[in-house]
C-alpha cells in the first residue's frame, strides 16, 4: 500500500513538472472549452450547458494519450526497469498511474464547469451526483485503456501512431465533438460500439437532462463504462512489461481483443432498441423547441 | 559450500537460438566481492539479471540468500540492492526525491540523508535526475543500491562509460564497501577494476567461466612471472620465439607478441639477437607484470578489450 501511495506522489509531482502536461492537460482542454462554449455555442448558457457534456468527456477521455505516452517513455528509458528489482509490482505502477492521473484531471474537470458559470452564465448543472460518477469512472476506464495501449506497442512512435488511431474515432464518432443526432445513420451506427458515446451522452444526460444516477441512460454508461474499466485494468496488469525487450505473449492479444467484448454486445443491443440514440436526438431536438421537452437550464432564456 | 550466500549451479539462458549463458556455476561468500570478468556479451549481465530475478533461467539452479529468484522473487527484492545497467530514473526526480521514494518501497531502511552525505551527494539533493553528471548518476545509482541496507549488492559494470577520474571515485565507494564487509557481485570488463576491487573473479566469455580464484591466484597461474609484449617490423611465426631463452610462454595477439618470461632481462637479449639474425626489426617493446588480462589471452587467445 505504502508503495502504491509514494509512486502515485511520485507520478503527480512528475506530470506537474512536465510541460507536455502542461499543453495536453490545461491548455487543450481549455481550449476545446472556449472553442465549444464561445463558438459553437455562441455563448448562449443553454446552449454551453449542452456543450458541457461533449467538452467534459473529451477532457475525461484525454487521459489514455498522456498515461500510454508516460509508460511507454518509462519503459524505454529503462527506468522500469529500476523498479523492477524493488518489491514494487505491476498493480502497483499501473494503480498509482490511474489515480495520479484521476486526481490530475479532477480539477481541470472541475475548472471547465466553473467556467461555465462564471462566464458563460449557466446556472443549473443537472445531476452533479451523476456527472462526478460517470467523470470518475469515465476517467478510469480511458487511462486504462492507455495502459493497455502502452503495452501492446513497442515504441513511442508506434504508440502515438496507436493513439491517433483510437483517438479519432473516440471524438468524432461519439457525439463528443459532432452532436450525435446530426451525424449520418451509418456513423450512428458504428458509433454505438464505441465506449466514448455512452460517456458523452451519459455525461450530457446528467449535465443537461439532469438525469440521476440510477436512471436507465446514467447507469448504462456507468455500468458499461465500470466494466470496461475493471477487464482493461486487469489487462494491463497482464500486458504489463518492465522490460522494452521482452515479447508481448500471444494470448495477451487475444485479451486485448476481449476487452471489445462489453461494448460490442452493448452497441448490438443499442443498434436494436435505438434507446440511446433516441435520448440524444431528444436532448438535440430540445435546443430548437425550448418550450417543449426543455431542461431547467433554459427556463430563464 | 551449503551456506554460501549466493549459489550458482549450471546456469543456462538461451535468447532464441543464441546460448548466452552455457552452465556458469560459481558460488559468493558472506562479505566477499566477487567479480564476473569478460568481454562484452560474455553473459556476465544475463547472469546477474537471473540472480536478480529480472530473468527467467533455462537451466541450472540459482540460490541468493536461501531464495530462489524466480520462485520467491517478492520476498528477495527485500534483500537485494542493484546498479543496473542501462537504466534510468525519470529526469525530473531531485536526487532526495529518488531516495526516499525508492526507501519507502522497502521493509528496511536506510537513512537516506546519511546515504547522500556518504556519496557526496548532499549539495546535488534538490537538482533533478536529468541535470546530474554521468559520475553523479552513478553515484545515485549506487546509494540507491544501499536503500535498503541489503545483504547482497549488485553492480552491473558500475564504472562503464565514465572517464578515469570519475572512475577512481567509484573505486573508492566500493572498496569502502568491501571494508565493510558487504557482499557485493559486480560485472565488469576492466581488468583493473577487477584486481583492485575484487576478492575473488570469475572470468568469463561466450557464456562459460574459462578461470576462478582470487587475482592473485589467478595471476600465478599465468605463464611466467613478467610479460613482455614486442611489436615487430614483419611476422615472425611464434614458435621461434617460444624456444627462446627463459620463455614460458609466447603467442601472437592482433599483431603483437605477448611473451611470459621467468628471467626477463635474459629473454630480451636473446629476443633482439634472434630478429638481427632473422633480419627483422623491432618496432616496440614492453615490459609489464603479468596482469588477469593474460590470463584471459591464456585461456582464449584473444584481448578482453578491443
Amino acid at each position: 500500500m505504502t508503495n502504491f501511495a509514494t509512486l502515485t506522489r511520485m507520478r503527480i509531482q512528475l506530470t506537474l513538472r512536465n510541460r507536455m502536461f502542461l499543453f495536453f492537460s490545461v491548455i487543450m482542454p481549455f481550449g476545446f472549452f472556449f472553442l465549444y462554449a464561445g463558438v459553437f455555442a455562441k455563448g448562449m448558457p443553454q446552449l454551453v450547458q449542452y456543450f458541457l457534456g461533449p467538452v467534459v468527456a473529451l477532457t475525461v477521455m484525454g487521459s489514455f494519450w498522456g498515461l500510454s505516452a508516460a509508460l511507454v517513455m518509462f519503459r524505454e528509458q529503462g527506468i522500469l526497469r529500476r523498479f523492477h528489482v524493488t518489491p514494487v509490482t505491476p498493480s502497483d505502477m499501473l494503480a498509482s498511474s490511474v489515480v495520479a492521473n484521476f486526481v490530475l484531471t479532477l480539477p481541470t474537470v472541475l475548472v471547465e464547469f466553473l467556467f461555465a458559470r462564471s462566464f458563460f452564465h449557466v446556472t443549473h448543472f443537472g445531476n452533479l451526483v451523476s456527472a462526478f460518477l460517470l467523470i470518475a469512472i469515465g476517467t478510469v476506464s480511458f487511462a486504462s485503456l492507455g495502459l493497455v495501449v502502452a503495452s501492446v506497442t513497442n515504441t513511442m512512435q508506434e504508440t502515438q501512431v496507436i493513439n491517433q488511431l483510437i483517438w479519432l474515432p473516440l471524438i468524432f464518432l461519439s457525439g463528443a465533438t459532432v452532436p450525435l443526432a446530426s451525424l449520418p445513420q451509418v456513423v450512428k451506427r458504428v458509433g454505438l460500439f464505441l465506449p466514448a458515446t455512452y460517456l458523452v451522452t451519459g455525461l450530457q444526460s446528467a449535465i443537461y437532462s439532469a438525469f440521476a444516477p440510477w436512471s436507465v441512460d446514467v447507469l448504462l454508461a456507468l455500468c458499461s463504462l465500470a466494466v470496461w474499466a475493471i477487464l482493461t485494468f486487469f489487462l494491463s496488469a497482464q500486458l504489463f512489461r518492465w522490460e522494452p525487450e521482452s515479447k508481448i505473449p500471444r494470448r495477451a492479444k487475444l485479451l486485448a481483443a476481449a476487452t471489445a467484448i462489453p461494448f460490442l454486445l452493448l452497441g448490438i443491443w443499442e443498434n436494436k432498441t435505438n434507446r440511446t440514440m433516441a435520448q440524444a436526438q431528444a436532448m438535440f431536438d430540445s435546443l430548437n423547441a425550448p418550450s417543449k421537452s426543455a431542461p431547467p437550464a433554459d427556463s430563464r432564456e | 559450500m551449503a551456506n554460501s550466500i549466493l549459489q550458482v549451479e549450471n546456469l543456462v539462458k538461451r535468447y532464441g537460438d543464441v546460448e548466452a549463458v552455457r552452465g556458469v556455476s560459481f558460488n559468493v561468500e558472506e562479505g566477499e566481492v566477487f567479480g564476473l570478468l569478460g568481454p562484452n556479451g560474455a553473459g556476465k549481465t544475463t547472469t546477474v539479471e537471473i540472480l536478480e530475478g529480472l530473468r527467467t533461467p533455462d537451466g541450472g539452479r540459482v540460490s541468493v540468500c536461501g531464495f530462489d529468484p524466480q520462485r520467491d522473487s517478492a520476498a528477495l527484492r527485500h534483500e537485494i540492492g542493484a546498479a543496473l545497467q542501462s537504466t534510468s530514473l525519470p529526469d525530473k526526480l531531485r536526487v532526495m526525491e529518488a531516495l526516499r521514494l525508492f526507501a519507502s518501497f522497502y521493509r528496511r531502511r536506510r537513512n537516506p540523508e546519511e546515504l547522500l552525505k556518504r556519496f557526496g551527494l548532499e549539495e546535488k539533493r534538490n537538482t533533478f535526475y536529468g541535470q546530474l553528471s554521468g559520475g553523479q548518476k552513478q553515484r545515485l545509482a549506487l546509494a540507491m543500491a544501499l536503500v535498503n541496507d541489503p545483504k547482497v549488492l549488485f553492480f552491473d559494470e558500475p564504472t562503464a562509460g565514465l572517464d578515469p577520474q570519475v572512475r577512481r571515485e567509484i573505486y573508492d565507494i566500493i572498496e569502502e564497501l568491501r571494508r565493510e564487509k558487504k557482499t557485493i557481485l559486480m560485472t565488469t570488463h576492466y581488468i583493473e577494476e577487477a584486481e583492485r576491487l575484487c576478492d575473488r573473479v570469475a572470468i568469463v566469455d561466450h557464456g562459460k567461466v574459462i578461470a576462478l580464484g582470487s587475482p592473485r591466484e589467478l595471476k600465478a597461474h599465468s605463464g611466467g612471472t613478467t610479460r613482455i609484449e614486442v611489436r615487430l617490423a614483419r611476422p615472425e611465426s611464434d614458435g621461434a620465439l617460444k624456444r627462446l631463452e627463459g620463455v614460458a610462454d609466447a603467442r601472437e595477439v592482433d599483431g603483437a607478441y605477448v611473451i611470459h618470461s621467468n628471467r626477463a632481462p635474459q629473454t630480451i637479449v636473446s629476443i633482439v639477437k634472434h630478429l638481427e639474425a632473422q633480419g627483422n626489426e623491432l618496432v616496440s617493446l614492453e615490459i609489464a607484470s603479468p596482469s588477469l588480462e593474460d590470463v584471459f589471452i591464456e585461456m582464449t587467445g584473444r584481448r578482453l578489450r578491443d
